[in-house]
């Protein structure tokens, strides 16, 4: 399209956002590749000029990071896509993932002007796009550091763990980040799935920290291999824990240790980290049968919902104790979902699940909820209605209702404190733990959040551990 | 690798997590002990852990309790070809290396004086309760064994067993060689012939345990099993190892794998042992088009 074309058009539909191809839902459900394809430079450009480049943004506040977002946005209007990238890699480390995954809808966009009469601009998408126009350029390693003589450690290769082992190695740092599975990468590798987030992009932000000169050592449950006190006193001047939430909660309701009833966590860990999907080509089993029942209403309960339809589900039924309004997963997720023929019922939560002989689950029973007094999360409470119980049909049911920290750390470290649901305290200024030259950071110390905080949480503990060893 | 080098120098060694085959032994038909190099979890393994092992970039994650470990950086693992995971593995030979090994696992076993102690084992499960039986005795336990197998054959570590108990028994299914019958049998018997046990090990099949552990029960023996549910990760982040414990639910990979064997819900970790069978089969007759016997392992 030439630009004057172009231009002449978007100025007629500023309010509207330019949409984001996809793979059409009835070929979608039959692969695991990316369903929304990204813009192509013509459509970056219309969405980007629809930026009213405000004087005073509002859209800033929303991120986590404080990307300046009008800038990179200018820039994309202006063709510089190069200057674009770096302008965003000033404040967010992983952008390609965070174009992907970030709930933009409650974070930046909520907050764009235009969102109050028409489409906010779709910040997500054109950070999306400069960082996945960066991906297929060679990359451009930064000169080695000279090392500073100073070592940290980092357990936990998710997204907090790799944005403290990027800024501290490029301070000049010796940085080797510990990480108990087979891979780096966190819930980024083993949660979320390829058809949301292809591994091969976490794969080169992985690359890039070790470019970066990071150690990153595999395979190393910390508290078991080493004790938090063993890294110290062998030369670490400093560790980060960014172990994560994924200790799978479970609903405790009879019934729940049959077969055919997976949490979240497990469903996704052998879909996604091996590629069970791929079965037999990758050894690791999974199972899903007909009707298959998801108890949740997140992230995690839509990947998993959308993974099982994707393995051949007859029905995937979302069952979620609030209702659509109160669904903490992201919209695009919500919306993608229910083109893709998943349903929904709402207020109702499982009471026990039936199984016949074998072990094997046949039937869920669940109650009707009602919405009460909003509890301290702010939304309302769901409340069971007496006598309501139901049983349904099902040989499947995926369990996605919350996920607390790993504990094994927690249990191994003297002094470290936490929470009575094993979150670890610490400075939210700092990030500093209860212990001298132990920080924490990511959902470990949260609690499940999203990818971008734990990164903006990464990126304070590095900035305190560098203000810290070089007082 | 020489055993006076320093921890710190080891590990640099050793970054890039090669873990080579350094001996291999058929121990019995389908049984085979490997001997890998895995400086950093010899360093730091105790009785009752375990590793978790992936052989290729395409296969599973596979539990394995640590057999022995040893100074010179290696580990000893045995196993048993029971699916098609295991069987890939007993292909590897001595040079070859294991993609994975994550390690130590699991809480170790709680290893004091108990006084009189009887470890009862069956199976591949005496591979487990062997650096168990050595920890009891080295803590100053008077140790009593009793292991098992269907045949004399498949009996595991007799030498090692015997040399670390003040007293020996072996029983085989067809009564191939000692008592004729199961473990079970003959810890009835001590116990009736005022052994006093303080405590009592069981590890082996699932069946054998549960068996054992009713033996004990009407004597209010404390008695102590290892559980081998399917796993993942084992680490505590997938719940696939699941077991009811004292009608709690437990993760086997960080809470265990050792419970006290009276709260175990043994039928429920039985059924969820057999979640995959078809799987199983499905892709061992996949890869070995020839069906039914592998062609993958000769003797
Ligand atoms: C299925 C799913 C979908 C999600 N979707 C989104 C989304 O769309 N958008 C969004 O913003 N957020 C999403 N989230 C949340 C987001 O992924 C997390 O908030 C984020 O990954 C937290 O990062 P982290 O670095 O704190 O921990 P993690 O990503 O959990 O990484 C922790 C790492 O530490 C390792 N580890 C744990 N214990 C030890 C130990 N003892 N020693 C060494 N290593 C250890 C773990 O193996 C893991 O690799 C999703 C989460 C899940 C599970
Ligand atoms: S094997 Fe995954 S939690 Fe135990």
């Amino acid at each position: 399209m030439p630009p004057a074309l172009m231009q002449q058009q978007q100025l007629q539909n500023r309010w509207q956002a330019i949409p984001m191809s996809s793979q059409k839902p009835a070929e979608r459900i039959n692969n695991f590749s990316e369903v929304a394809k990204g813009y192509t430079e013509e459509q970056a450009l219309a969405e980007a000029s629809r930026c009213l480049t405000c004087p005073n943004p509002q859209c800033v506040q929303g991120c986590p990071v404080n990307v300046d977002i009008p800038a990179f946005i200018k820039l994309i209007t202006e063709h510089k896509y190069a200057d674009a990238i770096r302008k965003v890699k000033e404040k967010n480390s992983l952008p390609a993932i965070c174009g992907r995954v970030c709930p933009q809808e409650e974070q930046c966009q909520k907050y764009c002007v235009l969102g109050k009469k028409g489409d906010a601009v779709s910040i997500g998408r054109l950070e999306r796009f400069v960082a996945d126009l960066e991906l297929t350029k060679p990359l451009t390693i930064p000169k080695p550091q000279t090392l500073n003589g100073k070592k940290v450690a980092v357990l936990g290769a998710g997204p907090a763990g790799l944005t403290v082992a990027a800024d501290l190695a490029k301070r000049g740092y010796k940085v080797v980040v510990y990480e108990a599975l087979h891979v780096a990468g966190g819930v980024l590798v083993y949660g979320i799935p390829e058809f949301r987030l292809p591994k091969k992009i976490v794969q080169a932000e992985v690359d890039y920290i070790k470019a970066l000169g990071v150690e990153l050592r595999t395979d190393s449950l910390i508290g078991r291999l080493f004790t938090i006190d063993e890294l110290l006193e062998e030369g670490f001047d400093a560790v980060f824990i960014g172990t994560g939430a994924g200790l799978p909660k479970f609903l405790g309701v009879p019934g729940e240790n049959l077969n055919g009833i997976y949490s979240a966590n497990e469903f996704l860990i052998r879909v996604n980290l091996m590629k069970s999907y791929k079965f037999p080509q990758f050894k690791t089993p999974i199972r899903v049968g007909k009707k298959v029942a998801v108890i949740g209403g997140g992230n995690v309960a839509l990947d998993s919902a959308r993974s099982a339809l994707r393995l051949g589900a007859e029905s995937v039924c979302l069952v979620y104790r609030r209702s659509r309004g109160e669904m903490p997963a992201r919209l695009e997720e919500i919306l993608h979902a229910e083109e893709e023929g998943i349903t929904c019922k709402f207020l109702a939560s499982p009471t026990r699940f039936l199984g016949d002989e074998q072990g094997r689950v046949t039937g869920m029973e669940y109650i009707a909820m009602k919405l009460g007094e909003p509890d301290e999360s702010g939304r309302r409470h769901p409340v069971p209605i007496k006598g309501s119980e139901v049983v349904m049909d099902v040989d499947t049911v995926i369990v996605a209702i919350g996920r607390t920290p790993n504990p094994i750390i927690q249990s191994t470290t003297q002094g470290l404190n936490t929470t009575k649901n094993g979150i670890i305290v610490v400075d939210t200024d700092t990030g500093q733990s209860s212990l001298d030259a132990v920080y924490a950071g990511g959902d470990v110390a949260t609690g499940e959040a999203t990818v971008i905080s734990a990164m903006g949480s990464g990126k304070k503990a590095a900035h305190s551990i560098h203000n810290s060893l070089t007082r | 690798m020489s055993k006076s080098k320093p921890a710190t120098q080891l590990k640099a060694e050793t970054k890039t997590n090669t873990h080579k085959i350094i001996a291999k032994q058929d121990l019995a038909s389908n049984i085979k002990q490997i001997q890998v190099l895995a400086p950093e979890i010899a360093q730091k393994a105790k009785a009752g852990q375990f590793v978790i092992l992936r052989v290729h970039e395409d296969s599973e994650r596979i539990p394995l309790t640590l057999v022995t470990w040893d100074n010179d950086g290696t580990i000893t693992l045995i196993f048993q070809e029971v699916g098609y995971s295991t069987i890939e593995l007993g292909k590897l030979t001595v040079g070859d290396e294991i993609l994975n090994i994550a390690g130590p696992l699991g809480k170790p076993s709680e290893i004091k004086n108990y006084g009189k102690v009887a470890v009862v084992c069956g199976g591949v499960g005496t591979a487990a309760a062997y650096p168990i039986a050595k920890a009891l005795k080295e803590a100053g336990s008077t140790v009593i064994s009793i292991i098992g197998a269907r045949n004399q054959q498949l009996l595991l570590l007799e030498e090692e067993m015997a040399k670390v108990s003040d007293e020996f028994f072996i029983s085989t299914d067809d009564g191939s060689k000692g008592h004729k019958g199961f473990v079970s049998d003959v810890l009835k018997t001590l116990i009736d012939k005022n052994y006093g046990f303080a405590t009592v090990y069981a590890i082996g099949p699932p069946i054998m345990m549960k068996v054992a552990s009713d033996v004990t029960r009407p004597y209010k023996i404390k008695t102590i099993v290892s559980l081998n549910p399917i796993m993942v990760d084992g680490m505590g982040m997938c719940g696939a190892c699941r077991v009811a414990v004292a009608n709690q639910t437990k993760f086997a990979c960080v809470d265990g794998p050792e419970f006290d064997a009276h709260q175990v819900d043994f039928k429920e970790l039985m059924q969820r042992l057999k979640g995959y069978v078809p799987e199983e089969k499905s892709i061992i007759q996949h890869l070995n088009p020839l069906g039914g016997k592998c062609t993958c392992h000769q003797h």
